[in-house]
């Protein structure tokens, strides 16, 4: 039993009589606190529509939903948020790329119509879109891997007396890790000019399945040797995981693949064409990567293929233009050699329009392809540029590869920023090293630092191998000895400072400070300004007959020019690059194989 | 103290099954559903009585109203995006679920998170037990018909709601323990703030110590009523409070510390009567000792640090094979995860271990018989039980 305490003391409750309520009268206006997760906020300009935020979402409470045009790196699709489904975890706002999604504070907003509650943060205008008090994600992204997994390279001094490979690839584990970082939003896909399945790819990475990823490269491109080492990469440079860290390494990656399969295994996995043969003939002028992509298309469709090209060896651009230490020969051999397997007959040494005229090849294959690359360097015309000393880079790059001797002074000027500047350049250090030791490159660009054509890594590695390049610099002229024992040879390069490239109108006009002028000692002048395709090989009748837009063979979408047998493809057309040319080369066996198959088989 | 002493004559016998012949057809039988829609029934579940006179002859209890199939629901989801479903199997007391899932994942996936989120863990888990204590004591006072004590918990859990929202971002469903660690640091003075909402509970649960447990009729209607007897721990499954006012030591934070429990000063709390007397006030003491704790792990915890150990890309974690049970001292006792992963991208299996099953379920359905109508809310109270942790 109690006693009298137990009585008495519960009244003591009735002191909370004369307290103030603490209920708070009205909840509608209370402020959350700083960092709660309230309504979503999403920058529309800073998010890229990779819809990782789709994927985490376990609720299925965001979908992607187009509100612009697609353009690189932006799918032009924004999330659309369901509130009937959200449970407010911000895991999304967890692994968005940009961080450009966001939480307001505000949790209480009152509406009669439920469809109300789903909407496009961002884009359809609410209360709380400028709202800066919310939930934000701490720190770096946690959630996906911001860091790329750096790719080993031969160091400056073992590598600039040579032309070994500069890139050692990743091993099995460092390719995992990079691997692993993807989020497969497929920005790259939408990019690359190939349209080639790189999330698929990468995640036949992570699972180990190297055949499979062997097998989804060749559904797109069977160029994964080169691509694997000198692509462009477009893709990188749309990759979501850019925007708060490193791009994925795709091309490592896709070399990664290629280095673990076997060049035995590749054939078996790729196989031979398993059409039936057409009896159809095509005719394929030049086997670069245009051409012998479209030659091997056209043979699995079951077509013989019959390629000519007038260097001693296949390859093209890819072999005559680019160094060795960037794309060795024999990873080169080594696509190509799937590509012949495909029953294609590569004709090497065989020059169209001088040993065989394109009137033959017309009247003996149902179609002929033009894929002729750009061979022909172009010269900046300044004073001085005719007579000894000055040379086309892509004349010197041709005979380094094909062995032959170039000259190799002790000082070089090379003229142009693009990424076949920067290899003619390092070419050059490369033979200056080993005939004088030493390294006498300078690189004049008109472009500055800040936009340069050349990839960045090649003017680092440029710097590391003792290159000097400098920006803003307008060639004048060619200057040349006037007297003594050199009379006539090359003295140096005379360049202004330049000050704008392009006017008003965006038309390539550059102005010069002529105020600051400096002349680069040099011994030697190289061009690398650009290219242009050697057209004469048409002949006469042929190039009359046929429709040309700026100097450039005119051809339709699917690469067909106006004469209904030939068609173009690669540089020569589009440009400018591997993975352009390889997508040249499929859209163009696709419309060949259209005609082709409209034609019918050949009766035997 | 005076009892109605019923003449059990006119109870069913049992069978020679031993189940109790209950003919309702006599007429001296009632059949009353207790819930689901009872102020006494703790949360969404019901409880089947069958009367004599106003005595309990047989409870039988049913569940299934809050059935989600979360442990269906998990297998079906990859390993972060089961983060944010976890809390919600139990709704008082989310928090151990974060844990729980996120330090079985963290083992499988050999990952171990910063010191700094092993103290915001404890700090959280401290701070949600606390809450549940509140909810437990408001219920218990309810239940006997002392509606205040739950209005004053109420307010006291609220002001603990206001410190979560400050650092979590949520009031109820947290989400705050990620696999890996934990999704933020402090905010700017939450010490000082926190503190404030200590010295206000500890003002509110003085009066409870006055209103509730220095009261003659609190004591006549919980003391010598609803005993469990000890031998009935270790069948039953019986841990937690409900265990330790049956003057059983058992606590997993001394006995497996997990976390930073090694590193903290206190003691396990115990009653000896194991009714809803020394329920309830192993309960209160235990608030205490959770106050005590998050001064504790306020004043210990390191000022900064990363909160996040580095995870594989979310979007496909894969976890190699293998499984392990995590295990930890929650307000109503084990809460633990079991784990089963196979290598893919999604648990092959995860298994909830609430407390509130075993104690609400065969414990209770032993316990009910023989009680009064009356005490039957107080009963189920004093086991302290959530039925989302039954149905997960």
């Amino acid at each position: 039993m109690g006693n009298l305490r137990d009585v008495l003391s519960p009244f003591t409750a009735w002191k909370h009589l004369i307290e103030t309520p603490v209920t708070i009268r009205n909840p509608i206006g209370r402020e959350a606190a700083d960092g709660y997760r309230g309504f979503h906020q999403n920058d529309i300009e800073k998010c890229i529509g990779c819809g990782s935020c789709e994927v985490i979402c376990q609720n299925a409470a965001i979908d992607m939903v187009p509100v612009s045009a697609p353009v690189d790196g932006d799918s032009g699709l924004r999330p659309k948020i369901d509130y009937g489904r959200c449970c407010w975890c911000a895991l999304c706002v967890d692994v968005c790329m940009t961080g450009s999604l966001t939480m307001s504070n505000e949790y209480t907003w009152v509406d009669a119509d439920p469809d109300a509650f789903r909407f496009i943060p961002g884009v359809d205008p609410k209360p709380w879109d400028d709202m800066e008090k919310g939930y934000r994600r701490e720190g770096a992204r946690v959630l996906t891997g911001a860091e790329r997994v750096e790719m080993g390279e031969l160091p400056p001094e073992a590598r600039i007396d040579n032309f070994d490979e500069i890139v050692v690839g990743y091993t099995r584990e460092q390719a995992m890790i990079e691997a692993d970082r993807c989020v497969e939003c497929g920005l790259c896909v939408a990019t690359c000019p190939a349209h080639m399945d790189i999330p698929d790819y990468i995640a036949a990475i992570r699972e180990g399945d190297y055949d499979l990823g062997l097998q989804i490269l060749y559904e797109t491109n069977p160029f994964s040797e080169v691509c694997g080492r000198v692509c462009t990469h477009k893709c990188e440079t749309a990759c979501a995981a850019r925007h708060e860290g490193d791009p994925i390494a795709i091309r490592w990656l896709k070399r990664h693949i290629v280095d673990n399969v076997s060049e035995d295994r590749r054939l078996e996995i790729v196989g031979t064409p398993q059409a039936l043969p057409t009896g159809r003939k095509v005719a394929i002028v030049g086997a670069g990567p245009a051409g012998l992509t479209a030659a091997y298309d056209l043979a699995r469709q079951g077509h013989a293929v019959t390629v000519y090209e007038a260097q001693d060896k296949p390859g093209g651009m890819m072999r005559y233009g680019i160094p060795e230490y960037r794309l060795p020969y024999d990873a080169l051999d080594r696509d190509i050699a799937v590509i012949a397997a495909q029953g294609v007959t590569i004709k090497t040494g065989v020059r169209i329009g001088r040993e065989i005229a394109m009137d033959k090849l017309r009247g003996e294959f149902d179609a002929v392809v033009l894929s002729i690359g750009l061979h022909i360097g172009r010269s900046t015309r300044i004073p001085g540029t005719e007579g000894p000393g000055v040379e086309a880079a892509i004349d010197l790059l041709a005979r380094i590869t094909a062995g032959e001797e170039v000259p190799v002074p002790e000082r070089v000027v090379v003229i142009g920023g693009g990424n076949v500047a920067m290899d003619i350049a390092r070419s050059m250090a490369r033979l200056q090293k080993r005939k004088h030791g030493a390294v006498g490159v300078t690189v004049t660009a008109l472009e500055d630092f800040a936009h340069f054509l050349a990839d960045r890594e090649e003017i680092e590695e440029s710097f590391d191998e003792g290159i000097e390049i400098v920006d803003a610099r307008g060639p004048q002229e060619v200057v040349r000895y006037k007297s003594g024992k050199r009379k006539g040879a090359v003295k140096g390069l005379r360049t202004w400072a330049v000050t704008s490239i392009f006017d008003g109108q965006g038309r390539f006009a550059p102005q010069y400070d002529q105020g600051d002028e400096r002349l680069h000692p040099a011994d030697m002048v190289v061009e690398a300004i650009g290219q242009a395709a050697d057209v004469s090989i048409l002949g006469e009748d042929l190039t009359e007959a046929l429709e040309w837009t700026r100097g450039r063979l005119a051809v339709d979408p699917a690469g067909r020019s106006s004469e209904p047998w030939l068609w173009a493809a690669g540089d020569a057309v589009h440009g400018p690059d591997v993975i352009t040319a390889v997508a040249d080369g499929h859209r163009v066996a696709a419309s060949v194989g259209a005609m082709l198959m409209a034609m019918g088989e050949v009766a035997r | 103290m005076i009892r109605f002493e019923p003449d059990r004559s006119q109870y069913p016998q049992p069978g020679d099954d031993g189940k109790l012949e209950i003919d309702l057809e006599t007429g001296k039988y009632l059949k009353l559903w207790h819930g689901p829609n009872h102020p006494g029934i703790t949360g969404n579940m019901s409880v089947e009585l069958t009367l004599c006179g106003d005595e309990v002859v047989e409870g039988k209890v049913h569940v299934g109203y809050l059935h989600r199939g979360f442990e269906k629901l998990m297998e079906r989801r990859t390993f972060i995006q089961v983060f944010p479903i976890v809390c919600r199997v139990c709704v008082p007391e989310p928090d151990f679920n974060e844990w729980c899932y996120a330090q079985a994942v963290e083992e499988l996936a050999g990952i171990e998170a910063p010191e700094m989120a092993q103290w915001t863990r404890t700090l959280i888990l401290e701070m949600g037990r606390f809450n549940s204590y509140m909810m437990a004591m408001g219920g218990i006072g309810g239940a006997l018909g002392m509606g205040v004590i739950g209005q004053w918990m109420t307010y006291v859990r609220d002001l603990m709601l206001d410190r979560f929202e400050e650092m979590t971002g949520a009031r109820i469903y947290h989400m705050f323990i990620l696999p890996g660690g934990v999704r933020g640091h402090l905010p700017e003075g939450f010490a000082g703030r926190m503190e404030e909402v200590l010295a206000t509970a500890e003002r509110y649960l003085a009066d409870v110590d006055k209103a509730m447990f220095t009261n003659a009729v609190f004591k006549a209607r919980t003391k010598g009523v609803g005993v469990i007897d000890p031998a009935l721990f270790e069948p039953y499954g019986v841990t937690g409070p409900n265990a330790r006012a049956g003057g059983v030591a058992k606590d997993l934070r001394k006995d497996a510390p997990y976390l930073v429990y090694d590193q903290l000063d206190f003691e396990v709390v115990t009653e000896t009567a194991s009714d809803i007397w020394a329920r309830a006030m192993v309960r209160r003491r235990d608030i205490d000792v959770s106050i005590a704790l998050i001064r504790q792990i306020l004043a210990k915890m390191p000022k900064d640090g990363p909160v996040m150990a580095k995870l594989p890309n979310v979007l496909h974690w894969k976890i190699p094979r293998g499984e392990t049970y995590v295990a930890g001292e929650s307000s109503r006792g084990e809460y633990g995860y079991y784990l089963v992963t196979d290598g893919s991208g999604y648990p092959r299996r995860v298994n909830v271990r609430g407390p509130s099953y075993t104690h609400a379920m065969a414990l209770l359905e032993h316990l009910i018989p023989g009680t009064n109508i009356a005490d039957v809310a107080a009963l189920m109270v004093s086991l302290h039980t959530y039925p989302p942790e039954i149905e997960r």
